[in-house]
């Protein structure tokens, strides 16, 4: 009897455990094809970045680049991190911080075009704060900048 | 002079949660009732002078008092008066202020209710919250000072962050907090069992009450939150699975699955070891969650200032009290000694599945939450977890905590049998089976997710409607009578459950029949969109307090008969120049008809956003169902232990003098 009840946990716990390796597997793999990375307009340009699946993009939007479409909904504009510029269409309403000269994170996918489709527009949640994707592109961007300017000795 | 006071009385508390956190625990281990009595006044003393700092920094911002750092930085001479006193926690500094005051009301609420506690318990108890307030009140003091001195003083203030100036700030966050932190009480009652080493089913029965009153606040806290940002952020959301709100998520889902534990644990004196890791795990969520938000590791509308020190402090802080309590944990927890045993199908078995399921869920959150922020903190580079993610991982998990959520309740302890529950089901089963089957398809469209969900929500209906049936008619009194012998913890249970129900099916509603459409109208121009045409009655300019707004007006009619006016704000908030965006919404039972301004175009015309919301207001009524419920659970008479134990002293008496 004793036996019996013993078999009977390890088949418990057995079970458990798959059910939990299970589910493990599972948040895991969904992690793994849900996760978005970051790519500023430079890596863009150069063309490091998947194509087909999306990804988001930061920078600053180039002061005058702010088109409309005749349906009024739909607007392209530039994204630039101070070195290289990438121009987004997106369609839908922009979000209430979205300005010209601000900095701004866009998710979506680049087409063959080297055109930025968003998918989503994200902005900064007040006057001073500067969406971390984008102030990393600039930061980025600068310090490239800076080690093509210093002559190496 | 104010300030000074406040700042005085913060030092002062520290002192006294200092000597909270030390004496009676000394006292309980070594026995000294007098070291032990000590907790009981400086509790209340701790509380005393956190609300003089309290009310001091309330003061400063009621007062306009721009030579306040913090102040200046969050309010502003012309926002209201209602939300310059909500501005008192509008930023870091602030917010630890309330978190540390909650943390104090809960500690006097320990010391107030505590009076069938044991000596050396109720010591050890108030003194782990003690130790607590030490933490929160160092940190205060060394970095995030709220009554720093701006010198020369601001001549007025930078203005509290538009997106907070709404009603939803004045209960949000206090509510919130008084959930994160009431787990404290749950926590500061597992240290104690565990340094006592006295882990039955008196301690579970002791601290079940708190958890549950804790739960409460947290579910109705995060309810306001959601709320809030459907209405306030203007584009129909109701959960982004934003950083911020994974982080009062986590706690949520560890702090359901303690609240279960915890009953098998009082009853059957099973999972003590479980529960107790449970209640470490449901704090340490709730202080993490408190500095990811508030410590601007997160960037989003909750995260302010960032600083350094602040981060290395808080890493410290989390580590100590996690890393301290888990330790204990592995060292005392052998000493536990097992519950009752349970067979293979048993109510026990269900609700650890349960609490199985909930577990991994926050781990799941976690991982989503965390890992981006550690790859970023180790310069791997920077990525992103949107809500893709949460929703595949989340269904999986979910489906089968809320079938096994109809079984759990008419299963019988220790042992039940299989075929007697599937012959008692079957019915239950048929019907939500056929209501997820037929009804997607008199709305309109059939997609298995659509499917599912009703499925679920149907099948607790159901399930719950067999359970309140069977548990009605073992005997034959008259209903009222039958209704009022069910104990209100049984009650609280099964509205708790069926506000899941209502949840879930507001969700899958809202999920599946949603619909939105983006357009650019001119004045006089109509829309249509679920039935319904939408009249663009143009713009007006109106003067606010600190903003100035365009109010957009839409006529809705249906049929020619006018059935509503949705008017739709952008405004501008004028000292921080910032926009906002102010949704015109149309509640109903059936569906919300949401309408936001977009931005002005040329000739007038606008462009407007215009969301068909059917059954997204059951996804907050049945949040309310679940803290009704853990309100009637809490209002149960075996838990008005001093009247029972008074009637019983009554009673003894009595036999004595017969």
């Amino acid at each position: 009897m004793a036996f019996k009840a013993r078999h009977k946990r390890f088949v418990l716990i057995g079970i458990g455990l798959a059910l939990v390796g299970l589910a493990a597997m599972l948040i895991l793999n969904a992690f793994q094809s849900n996760m978005v990375f970051f790519y500023t307009p430079s890596q863009v340009v150069k063309g490091e970045v998947p194509k087909g699946t999306g990804f988001r993009i930061g920078g600053l939007v180039v002061a005058g680049s702010l088109k409309r479409g005749d349906d009024g909904l739909s607007v392209s504009f530039v994204i630039t991190d101070t070195a290289k510029t990438v121009p987004v269409f997106y369609k839908g309403v922009l979000p209430d911080l979205f300005k010209e000269g601000k900095g701004v994170v866009a998710q979506g996918k680049v087409g063959a075009d080297g055109v930025f489709t968003a998918s989503e527009v994200l902005a900064k949640h007040d006057e001073n704060y500067m969406p971390p994707e984008a102030a990393e592109a600039l930061k980025r961007a600068q310090a490239q900048s800076q080690t093509l300017v210093i002559p190496a000795k | 002079m104010i300030p000074e006071i406040g700042h005085f009385s913060l030092i002062l508390a520290l002192l006294v949660a200092l000597a909270l956190g030390t004496f009676p625990i000394i006292g309980a281990a070594s026995g000294n009732a007098v070291w032990m009595g000590l907790a009981r006044p400086l509790a209340r003393t701790q509380f005393l002078l956190i609300a003089i700092a309290f009310a001091c920094l309330a003061y400063a911002f009621a007062s306009m008092d721009y030579s306040v750092a913090y102040v200046a930085t969050n309010s502003n001479s012309k926002l209201p008066i209602q939300f310059r006193i909500a501005a008192v926690w509008g930023g870091h500094e602030g917010s630890l202020l309330l978190w540390a005051m909650i943390l104090s009301i809960w500690t006097v609420a320990v010391s107030l209710f505590s009076k069938h506690l044991p000596d050396d318990m109720r010591a050890r108890i108030l003194g782990v919250m003690g130790l607590i307030s030490v933490g929160f009140l160092l940190f205060m003091l060394m970095v995030s000072n709220p009554f720093e001195r701006l010198i020369p003083a601001a001549l007025d203030g930078r203005d509290l962050n538009p997106l907070l100036q709404d009603p939803g700030m004045i209960f949000h966050p206090p509510m919130l907090y008084m959930g994160y932190v009431g787990f404290s009480v749950a926590f500061a009652f597992a240290i104690a069992a565990l340094l006592g080493g006295q882990l039955d089913a008196a301690w579970a029965r002791w601290s079940r009450p708190w958890t549950t009153m804790a739960w409460v606040f947290l579910t109705l806290g995060i309810m306001g939150g959601s709320n809030w940002a459907y209405y306030e952020l203007g584009w129909g959301g109701w959960w982004f699975w934003d950083a911020v709100e994974n982080a009062s998520f986590m706690p949520w889902l560890v702090g359901t699955a303690l609240i279960h534990s915890l009953a098998v644990t009082e009853k059957r004196g099973s999972f003590k070891a479980w529960t107790v890791l449970l209640a470490i795990c449901a704090f340490s969520l709730s202080l993490l969650g408190t500095f990811l938000v508030r410590s601007g590791v997160l960037t989003s509308v909750h995260a302010f200032a960032t600083d350094p020190r602040r981060g290395l402090f808080i890493l410290v802080f989390l580590v100590v009290v996690i890393g301290g309590s888990l330790a204990l944990f592995a060292w005392r927890a052998p000493t536990v000694g097992r519950g009752g045993k349970f067979a293979v199908v048993s109510r026990e078995s269900f609700l650890l599945a349960n609490n199985v399921l909930l577990a991994v869920a926050a781990f799941s959150v976690l991982l989503g939450t965390l890992y981006p922020l550690f790859l970023d903190a180790l310069g791997l580079g920077k990525i992103s977890v949107g809500p893709p993610y949460f929703d595949t991982v989340f269904v999986p998990l979910m489906t089968p905590a809320l079938f096994l959520m109809g079984i759990g309740p008419i299963a019988r302890w220790k042992n039940s049998s299989l075929p007697e529950l599937a012959m008692r089901l079957r019915w239950a089963f048929g019907v939500s089976v056929a209501t997820a089957l037929i009804l997607p398809v008199l709305l309109g469209h059939w997609t298995p997710m659509i499917g599912l969900g009703l499925f679920l929500a149907f099948w607790i209906f159901a399930t719950s409607a067999n359970l309140i049936y069977q548990r009605l008619s073992i005997t034959d009194q008259a209903l009222h009578h039958r209704v009022k012998a069910i104990p209100r913890s049984w009650w609280g249970m099964v509205i708790a459950h069926l506000g899941i129900a209502v949840f879930a099916l507001g969700v899958t509603i809202v999920k599946g029949f949603e619909s939105e459409i983006a357009v650019r109208m001119l004045p006089g121009e109509v829309a249509h969109l679920a039935g319904y045409d939408f009249t663009f009655k143009g713009v007006e300019e109106i003067q606010g307090p600190n903003y100035t707004a365009s109010r957009g007006q839409l006529l809705v009619t249906k049929n020619g008969a006018v059935r509503t006016t949705l008017s739709s704000e952008k405004r501008l908030y004028t000292v921080q120049n910032m926009p906002m965006t102010e949704a015109g919404i149309s509640p109903a039972i059936i569906h919300d008809l949401y309408a936001s301004l977009g931005e002005p175009l040329e000739d007038g015309a606008w462009s407007v956003r215009i969301y068909y919301k059917p059954m997204v207001e059951w996804i907050w009524f049945g949040c309310l169902m679940m803290g009704l419920g853990g309100l009637l659970a809490l209002s149960d008479k075996r838990y008005r232990m001093r009247k029972r134990l008074a009637k019983e002293a009554d009673l003894k008496l009595n036999e004595a003098l017969v």
